[in-house]
């Protein structure tokens, strides 16, 4: 045995692919796994036809449709002519640099980090990037994910690394174990709202403690995925048993021999026992209660018991101005009851809410309310992550509660996550939506979004408000 | 990428914290192919007053005759927070935008920022809101030295700092794709020693 310095899980992520730290550059990291979808891509594709460059790994080059596709149609125009022209560069770009793509339709086709897990594309131990800035969701498996912009997408492309300056730590522990009903996103809305939506900016977070490792691998998706909207690189949660069993039998996840040998270096990848982390923050998994935001950054967050706050609340004269103009925006008086502000729109989906686990929990609330539908003036639809996710929830009649009780049963994309195809808010519009940002215009300009987890999204579809389940 | 080595320009205030990409560049003008295109949408939904963007909000900093022309932006805390669309430095870059000043960026947007050429540069927020204070007053013009780490404006002179590689790819407008394939070798006997499951 050797004696070493005791390393967090990033520092060996990082040691394990680092191609180079040559003097005065920035150190050059291999990258395992790129996904890539028809919004950031074209741009990248187009260097590398300009400079005849060719994709380095194709094989490690998955891409599907995403962001801008119909909800409504598997046509390829069902969403205007704009995302049409993408997605045919996609195919085109696909084809001529020997890159394997998921196109409409496809059984695998889906959002690109619903995809790359249930397909086993996201393993332990590797590197993931994507021109997407939720690609931090694989960081759920141990993987450092992380999102890049359409340059760094060329350069992966052309060499399979990427230069990448080395991050802070942040340790978060999640102590104990949440109460009954309280979901993955109430832990990562609970999180944010107490870091605020810069509070990891420069770090690397990891997640641990009792509440983390109890969670599912969807569930553990759903934290990771929200990494970002506090500002971090990545997010990590250290691989074990669950993780090991999700991946097993995963369709592209190395097969016998290989797996066994993989899961032996997996297990070594948890941060040392004495480890040193930059910063850590540490909550009570029982304090928890379930979150919904009231305003125009994820960090704007409250329970659901909670009251809309005022900006004398703040202290901070940059939280202040940011409370007046977010209450401005989002049409809410200080002081109103969370439980009395209603909404029109209801979206279940999204890179961080639809997945097989998320359609279960949205369905059991629809079903504890027995027989009552979706209220009158409220559009609601649920979206699946993937076609895989759609197929199991169907042949679960998950597809049925939800039709039957007034919801509308969408076919896979981003959708009015960020609202790039046809499923957009009209100005005005007060939306429980299950997706990751609450940012102004993000589900359409004037639209007002309350980002919730799946089970709230589904109560309030049928209550016309916000619910505490709980209570 | 075009080389950046001192740049004198008008300086326009946005004195709002939290910037988003949505904000920077929404959504639906993110359907092109092409690298071009985006200025004209820079700051949409706060720059026009209707959807189609043909009427003009006046009140919007940017749009003020007195800060036409302006090639610095001056900006709040956590600028370009959100998605990692490229597509916001390219639009804050057409406009005509070379520096943007700020006491913090997110950060895929400052990595973006440096791949393109548009220079991020981290000032104190005390030296920021020193900026913010002179600037409803007095056409505000700053000259960035990217060489000597200096902006100055007027008596006034701030120090910044940038990561070595960096501050060097953007003085002579490094290809960092071709930089990065001279060292294949390198690459390819790290491919070698992997694991086979990875």
């Amino acid at each position: 045995m050797t004696t070493s310095t005791p390393q967090t899980m990033y520092e060996k992520l990082w040691q394990t692919h680092l191609v180079e730290a040559a003097k005065g550059e920035t150190p050059l990291l291999y990258v395992d796994r790129h996904l890539i979808h028809e919004v950031t891509s074209p741009q990248a594709f187009a260097n590398l036809r300009f400079h005849n460059r060719p994709v380095r790994h194709p094989e490690r080059t998955i891409a599907t449709m995403d962001h801008n596709i119909s909800t409504r149609s598997i046509k390829i125009d069902a969403a205007g002519e704009g995302a049409a022209n993408q997605l045919r560069a996609l195919a085109i770009n696909c084809k001529d640099f020997g890159i394997e793509l998921f196109d409409m339709g496809h059984k695998n086709q889906g959002i690109a980090h619903v995809i790359g897990p249930e397909l086993g594309l996201t393993l332990p131990g590797t590197i993931i990037v994507c021109g997407d800035s939720h690609t931090a969701t694989h960081g759920a498996f141990g993987a450092l994910a992380f999102g890049i912009g359409t340059s760094e997408v060329e350069h992966v492309f052309a060499t399979q690394t990427l230069r990448q300056n080395k991050a802070k730590t942040m340790k978060i522990e999640v102590k104990g174990h949440v109460g009954a009903g309280i979901s993955a996103k109430d832990i990562i809305l609970a999180i944010i709202g107490k870091t605020g939506s810069a509070g990891a900016t420069g770090y690397v977070v990891e997640y641990c403690g009792e509440a983390i490792e109890a969670l599912s691998m969807e569930e553990r998706m759903t934290v990771c995925n929200m990494s970002i909207e506090f500002g971090a690189k990545a997010g990590l949660i250290a691989p074990d048993q669950t993780t090991f069993d999700y991946v097993e039998g995963k369709e592209y996840a190395p097969k016998g021999e290989v797996f066994e040998q993989a899961v032996v270096d997996w297990k070594n990848l948890k941060s040392d026992a004495d480890a040193t982390f930059d910063a850590v923050l540490t909550l009570e998994a029982k304090d928890i209660k379930a979150q919904v935001t009231w305003g125009t950054n994820p960090g704007q967050v409250i329970s659901v018991d909670g009251i809309v706050p005022s900006p004398e609340d703040f202290s901070d004269p940059v939280e202040k101005e940011s409370c007046v103009s977010a209450l401005n925006y989002m049409g809410l008086t200080a002081g109103t009851k969370m439980t009395d502000i209603h909404v029109n729109k209801v979206f279940i989906g999204s890179c961080t809410n639809s997945r097989i686990e998320d359609l279960r929990a949205a369905a059991g609330v629809v079903q504890k309310y027995e027989g009552q539908q979706v209220v009158e003036t409220i559009d609601a639809i649920i979206v699946p992550g993937s076609y895989r996710v759609k197929e199991q929830a169907e042949s679960e009649g998950l597809d049925k509660i939800f039709t039957n009780a007034g919801f509308e049963w969408r076919l896979p994309g981003c959708s009015m996550c960020l609202g790039m195809n046809d499923d957009v808010l009209e100005e005005g519009d007060r939306c429980a939506s299950t997706s990751n940002r609450n940012f102004e215009g993000r589900q359409g300009r004037g639209s007002r979004t309350h980002l919730v987890s799946p089970e709230m999204a589904a109560a309030a579809a049928i209550t016309g408000h916000f619910v505490d389940l709980n209570a | 990428m075009e080389k950046f080595n001192t740049h004198t320009g008008l300086v326009v205030p946005l004195d709002v914290a939290n910037v988003d990409t949505d904000q920077i560049i929404p959504k639906q003008f993110l359907q092109k192919t092409e690298r071009v295109g985006f200025g004209v949408h820079l700051f949409h939904d706060s720059r026009y007053l209707d959807h189609a963007g043909t009427k003009v909000n006046p009140d919007f900093v940017i749009n003020k005759p007195e800060y036409k022309g302006a090639s610095i932006l001056l900006a709040g805390e956590n600028f370009g927070c959100g998605s990692s669309r490229e597509h916001a430095p390219w639009a804050l870059q057409e406009y005509g935008f070379k520096v943007i000043l700020a006491s913090s960026f997110a950060d895929i947007f400052y990595g973006n920022c440096i791949n393109v050429g548009l220079l991020p540069i981290k000032l104190s927020e005390a030296e920021i809101e020193q900026l913010f204070k002179l600037s409803p007053n007095a056409q505000l013009t700053l000259t960035v030295d990217l060489p000597n780490n200096i902006v100055t404006c007027g008596e006034l002179s701030f120090k910044f700092s940038l990561n070595e590689f960096q501050q060097y790819s953007l003085e002579n407008g490094v290809d960092s794709v071709g930089w990065t394939l001279d060292k294949l070798d390198t690459i390819k006997a790290f491919e070698e020693k992997m694991p086979a499951w990875q």
